[in-house]
């Protein structure tokens, strides 16, 4: 982001000479990225190509050859997705997770983003090392008792199973950049609402949410990307999401490939499109979650 | 907003107590705000954290089953599927982190340069976005074997084309015993002698893979001096007599044809023309074998099995990488942004090579960004599953394995909790040292 801003000022005036120079002296790098570049896209557009051919050039043809034969490119596989109810449904279960999962982890996250920031209370800075302690535990750590504990409730096989899991292994790393983001916020503010006479809650609605929303925005993104892509979590408490659909059909991978390749580049469109209208968040995500 | 405002920073002081009621209130406050977070952070966290641990001391079945002390552990090492799964975990994490990081560097300094810089790096970190998952089909789809179907193997042939042409008779044989396979070519056994014909049959060529042009066959006239012959499909609709050339029989154009003399060293060589025919001139006295040469029956490039048991752990791995260089450059290009421009333009000035300021200057100022990267990758790479579930086809599952699948499998399709928690801890005890790392840097940060 920040790096691509950058600009070289120029000490003086070039001549148009000069330019022309240097853009030619440039040129194997441009051509070279330009060919990183293309590599890059390949797969993804590959995807998208393939879902195109008819069935019956999907196993007899590389995909690249719609380029020279567009008129063959088709949309039926889509339609046909739009009627197929097991995939509707796989949809519907991966929104409700993502949307639930994000709701959850940013309400909880803000309300003890907060209180580590802001409220003074006995072992504050100890408990929150705790939680940056937890940052590292890898959720395969939780799979065997979480997977016993709903069995033995009955309520495994539910969205909220699910969706309470993926919280918890959200809420560290939640915590740990809403209370560095909050604690950025200047005293002062808190400080006279609080002379003020307004409650702690009426802070954190009135003030802190709407001050910390950059990096609100950033967290939001990420879990709502981690809970839609995520396998292993449906997979183990047997929930089906668009991820796990798929999965139940790769086992016939060339026999269906006219309907692993829709599905899979469907998955996709909903994080691509998130991640082109918010890049900027996305990418403050991930910088502050680096750092950790 | 920029990244550095995401910082930690000196916990405000807290304000002198003022009234022991105010203070309760704030505690109380404190203890509200932080109950639905410790409630989910215990119940589902820190709970199953300390029943793994134990859980990994008992057998396979039930609440707790039998004490086993460390036998879990010890079939992590002697199991060959776990084993397997430790050793690719351990080459994912040799080579991973180290190309992520490489990447992200060369892609971050070399966008510094070009004008389009935005675009580029939205190319890059586009695979982010996508799931782990949705990049096993996509790659699966990339390495299909067959070069007409998979996108890396047809990049294959065509390299491997425009170094050796495929054969024009792949799949040929001879149709008489008088014709021996010799050096991957075949020989005409019979000797010949200035003015001979040498016929060279061959059948097993189905009639999409004749060559393009083919005419008639004809057996030549002898030459005095010249030893000529013809190179046809011994074959015609109802068979045909083996080793005549008769009516309705394609001669073989464009067939790489080779006159060995009596030591087997190749004194001519030429190409057969459209009747299968072919004219070595001036043949000096001695006695010679005619045969056709090797590159006659080349087989075309047939694709890698990326997704086969060999290969699946490197396709595995670029996948991979393909995936979070995005990620690696992001992060590089930031510390890059934030570098001192002042000490880099003074190195120039003082004459230094861009190779001289990248090596003693950027990389050394980068350092920091550069470990952060390699660690966070180190952390993901030993949590890698759901690429690996969804590439490698069944037949290949067993060499793909890796650490967090094969506690997944292990717990959830053998249905061993003992052992699975048991690889869930080893997990966990590898990712452990970065835990120190984190709480070490928030206490230099406060």
């Amino acid at each position: 982001m920040a790096a691509s801003e950058t600009v070289h000022l120029p000490a003086h005036r070039e001549t148009v000479a000069a330019k022309i120079l240097r853009a030619v002296g440039k040129l194997p790098l441009q051509i070279f990225l330009a060919v990183v570049g293309l590599l890059w896209l390949v797969p993804t557009i590959g995807l998208f190509v393939t879902s195109l051919l008819p069935s019956s050039e999907i196993t007899a043809r590389g995909w690249w050859t719609l380029f020279s034969h567009p008129s063959q490119a088709t949309f039926s596989h889509y339609s046909a997705l739009f009627h197929n109810a097991g995939l509707m449904g796989a949809l519907k279960t991966t929104a409700y997770i993502a949307v639930g999962n994000t709701l959850l982890v940013v309400i909880v996250a803000a309300l003890a983003g907060y209180a580590f920031a802001w409220l003074e209370f006995p072992g504050r800075d100890w408990l929150f090392i705790c939680v940056i302690g937890l940052l590292v535990v890898p959720l395969q750590m939780a799979l065997i008792p979480m997977f016993r504990v709903y069995n033995t409730l009955h309520i495994g096989g539910t969205v909220l199973s699910v969706i309470l899991f993926h919280a918890a292994f959200g809420l560290p790393f939640a915590i740990f950049l809403l209370r560095n983001f909050f604690i950025g916020i200047p005293k002062d503010i808190l400080e006279s609402a609080r002379i003020d006479g307004a409650s702690e809650f009426w802070i954190f609605l009135r003030l802190i949410l709407p001050l910390g929303l950059p990096a609100i925005a950033s967290l939001a993104i990420f879990q709502f990307l981690w809970t839609w892509n995520d396998l292993i979590v449906s997979l183990t408490f047997n929930v089906q999401p668009i991820t796990v659909w798929i999965f139940g059909q790769l086992r016939q991978f060339s026999s269906s490939i006219d309907i692993i390749a829709p599905a899979s580049f469907l998955s996709l469109v909903v994080p691509l499109i998130i991640f082109f209208a918010f890049q900027r968040y996305f990418v403050q995500g991930l910088l502050a979650g680096s750092v950790k | 907003m920029s990244g550095a405002s995401i910082t930690a920073e000196p916990p405000p002081q807290a304000a002198p107590p003022e009234a022991g009621g105010e203070d309760r209130s704030r505690y109380r406050a404190g203890a509200l705000f932080l109950l639905p977070a410790f409630i989910l952070l215990g119940v589902w966290l820190v709970y199953p954290t300390v029943y793994t641990i134990v859980r990994s001391f008992f057998g396979q079945h039930g609440y707790l089953g039998t004490w086993v002390g460390l036998d879990n552990y010890r079939a992590l090492f002697t199991t060959s599927a776990l084993t397997t799964a430790i050793k690719n975990s351990a080459i994912w994490v040799a080579v991973v982190p180290a190309f992520v990081t490489a990447f992200g560097l060369l892609f971050a300094v070399l966008t510094e340069r070009i004008s389009w810089a935005v675009g580029f790096k939205t190319v890059i970190f586009l695979p982010m976005a996508i799931s782990a998952f949705a990049t096993g089909v996509t790659w699966h789809l990339m390495y299909t074997q067959n070069p007409d179907l998979g996108a890396v193997n047809a990049l294959g042939r065509t390299v491997a084309d425009s170094f050796s042409t495929p054969g024009v008779l792949s799949n040929a044989s001879p149709s008489t015993t008088a014709l021996q396979p010799k050096g991957g070519g075949l020989l005409l056994k019979t000797p010949l002698q200035p003015g001979g014909v040498a016929l060279l049959g061959l059948t097993g060529i189905a009639p999409l893979d004749v060559p393009q042009g083919a005419q008639q066959a004809v057996k030549p006239a002898p030459k005095p001096g010249d030893i000529v012959g013809t190179v046809w499909r011994d074959f015609k609709p109802g068979g045909g007599k083996p080793g005549v050339v008769e009516q309705g029989e394609l001669g073989l154009p464009g067939v790489t044809v080779e006159l060995r003399d009596s030591s087997g060293k190749v004194a001519q060589s030429t190409k057969t023309d459209p009747n299968g025919t072919f004219d070595f001139t001036d043949v000096a006295a001695g006695t010679y074998n005619a045969g056709i040469g090797a590159s006659t029956f080349a087989k075309p490039f047939g694709g890698y099995s990326w997704l086969g048991p060999k290969l699946i752990t490197p396709a595995l791995l670029i996948a991979y990488i393909w995936i979070w260089a995005g990620f690696s450059m992001v992060v590089i290009a930031a510390g890059l942004a934030a570098m001192p421009r002042e000490v880099l333009e003074a190195a120039r000035t003082d004459g230094a090579t861009e190779l001289q300021v990248f090596r003693r200057v950027t990389v050394p100022l980068l350092a920091p960004v550069l470990s952060v990267v390699f660690i966070t990758m180190i952390i993901n790479v030993l949590k890698v599953f759901d690429i690996v579930i969804a590439m490698a086809p069944e037949g290949s599952q067993r060499s793909a394995n890796v650490i967090a699948l094969a506690m997944w499998r292990t717990a959830f399709s053998g249905f061993d909790f003992g052992t699975g928690s048991a690889i869930a801890v080893f997990l966990f005890l590898l990712v452990l040292p970065v835990l120190a790392l984190n709480v070490r840097r928030f206490r230099t940060e406060t």
